[in-house]
């Protein structure tokens, strides 16, 4: 479980986040939704550790970021598994090496049992046979699968996915989505995805967080946000021609 | 005001750069792999440019050589002086911040643009430790490749003087041993270090606080160019008034 209270964060004179608090549970898929610009990808990172809140505190479980030392922090790292929006996986290494890399950076595993747990974590994510290829030789969605089997490879507490369908079709986008909600059940973690994406608030989001100009403006499941009548869930829900068709098509044969 | 900061920033780089090391068996295959791609993949153009240098300041200084009372061994003397003293530590270090420090920029840049540097920090990684101590180590042996071009920078003088006909070997080997300070040698590989470190930091630093995508990399490669020469030429002035001038 993670809990955030209050938490603000600006760069220059532009506030980008306004005063958050909530809470993502663990064993759920938590979504953090809203338009380009609302602030999700830098609540992400303020959650990561990659920016530092002005104000507000961060809780790990029971005990807040801010109160850890070097070192628990340094622990809790380990305990994070992170899909960045491009992959980010690393250029100059095959996918091996890169799967591998949390377990030769932190565990005291050899390489034979290394090498074992990376075949298992790729056979999870579908992918057999590519071990030896590098980055660059395989598809975007496979460059996603392959970095999920690393963000999991080191058994992670909290997994979190920043724009993980970006750029993909919609079918891969939505094997993508069923990864990560499977991960999040089989491993009980906590997840945090942030997206823009109305596809996976429907596929995945088991608690959704809505954000709009850098305030939490709604809260739910998503079973709820077709049954809300806030302003901002319409507004954002609707914003997809695909569901505005829907939409229309429900009210016309009503 | 702008280059308060960049200084500050550069400094706290270095700071963090020696603190939270990397496991050491991941270091030690760093630092053999940035070994292979700083200095072993760059012998060849020492090589080929020390070789042709050292020979056109032979010939320079036979053709401009037109006094019959000026001896004939000073070519030798004169290709042994500005090669040791200047050309190899000095000149090769310019040329070398274009090779190395740009790929050290870009390297290290392209990781910043494609989110590699925020993995590293996300899993718990120093990842100025990772990144830039073994550019820093590997640079250690920096004055190897100084070395060879010393050697080859002399011997391309002599293949120049001898078979172009302006010296004989004698006169250029006689010219070699003359006045030879055995400081001069300590002067010039002591700048080399400091030269070594300005490659491996600068560049490193350039890439790794650069922001934006790919035409910032670009950016930022050059900019790593000029800062690092301009170090460069700088702590040259200042290590050689410090050490020669008395």
């Amino acid at each position: 479980m993670i809990k955030i209270e209050n938490i603000k964060k600006s760069f220059g004179d532009e506030e980008i986040l306004k005063g958050i608090t909530t809470t993502f549970e663990k064993g759920k898929t938590n979504l953090i939704i809203g338009q380009s610009g609302s602030g999700k990808t830098v609540m992400l990172k303020c959650l990561i550790g990659l920016f530092q809140p002005e104000e507000g505190r961060i809780y790990y479980e029971d005990k807040a970021i801010q109160d850890m030392n070097d070192d628990e922090q340094r622990t809790l790292r380990e305990e994070i598994g992170m899909l960045f929006q491009g992959g980010a996986l690393f250029d100059s290494m095959n996918i091996e090496d890169n799967v591998m890399f949390p377990l030769r950076m932190f565990s005291s595993q050899k390489k034979s049992e290394m090498l074992t747990r990376v075949n298992e974590v790729l056979k999870r994510v579908n992918l057999e046979n590519v071990n030896k290829k590098f980055p660059a030789e395989i598809s975007g969605g496979m460059q996603k699968r392959v970095s999920i089997a690393r963000a999991i490879v080191n058994n992670p507490k909290y997994l979190f996915c920043d724009e993980p369908n970006s750029g993909l079709d919609p079918r891969t986008a939505t094997v993508i989505d069923n990864l990560i909600q499977e991960i999040t059940h089989e491993y009980n973690i906590t997840t945090i995805v942030v997206t823009h994406d109305m596809n996976s608030v429907m596929e995945i989001g088991e608690n959704i967080v809505l954000l709009k100009n850098g305030l939490l403006v709604w809260q739910g499941t998503k079973e709820d946000i077709f049954k809300t009548d806030n302003e901002d869930v319409t507004k954002f829900v609707y914003s997809s021609d695909l569901f505005k068709k829907i939409r229309d098509i429900q009210i016309s044969e009503q | 005001m702008k280059y308060i900061e960049d200084i500050g920033s550069y400094f706290m780089m270095l700071g963090k750069v020696f603190s939270s090391p990397t496991k050491t068996s991941v270091l030690k295959e760093l630092i053999f792999k940035e070994i292979n791609d700083l200095i072993i993949g760059s012998l060849g153009i020492v090589a080929f440019i020390s070789f042709f240098v050292g020979g056109v300041i032979a010939i320079q200084t036979a053709l401009n050589m037109d006094n019959p009372l000026i001896p004939d061994y000073l070519v030798g003397f004169a290709t042994r002086q500005s090669v040791i003293l200047e050309f190899a530590p000095t000149f090769m270090s310019i040329i070398m911040a274009g090779k190395v420090g740009s790929f050290i920029t870009s390297s290290i840049g392209s990781m910043r643009v494609t989110e590699q540097i925020d993995a590293l920090e996300v899993m718990g990684i120093n990842s100025l430790n990772y990144l830039v101590f073994p550019k820093i180590v590997a640079l250690l042996f920096y004055p190897f490749v100084i070395a060879i071009s010393m050697f080859l920078g002399i011997l391309g003088g002599w293949v120049a003087g001898v078979y172009g006909g302006f010296t004989s070997s004698a006169s250029f080997v006689q010219g070699l041993q003359e006045e030879f300070i055995p400081f001069h040698i300590v002067y010039a590989f002591l700048k080399t270090m400091i030269f070594a470190f300005i490659l491996a930091t600068v560049p490193s630093w350039q890439g790794y606080y650069m922001k934006g995508g790919a035409l910032e990399v670009g950016k930022a490669s050059t900019n790593s160019f000029v800062w690092t020469s301009v170090l460069i030429i700088l702590s040259n002035y200042i290590v050689t008034q410090l050490l020669l001038s008395s």
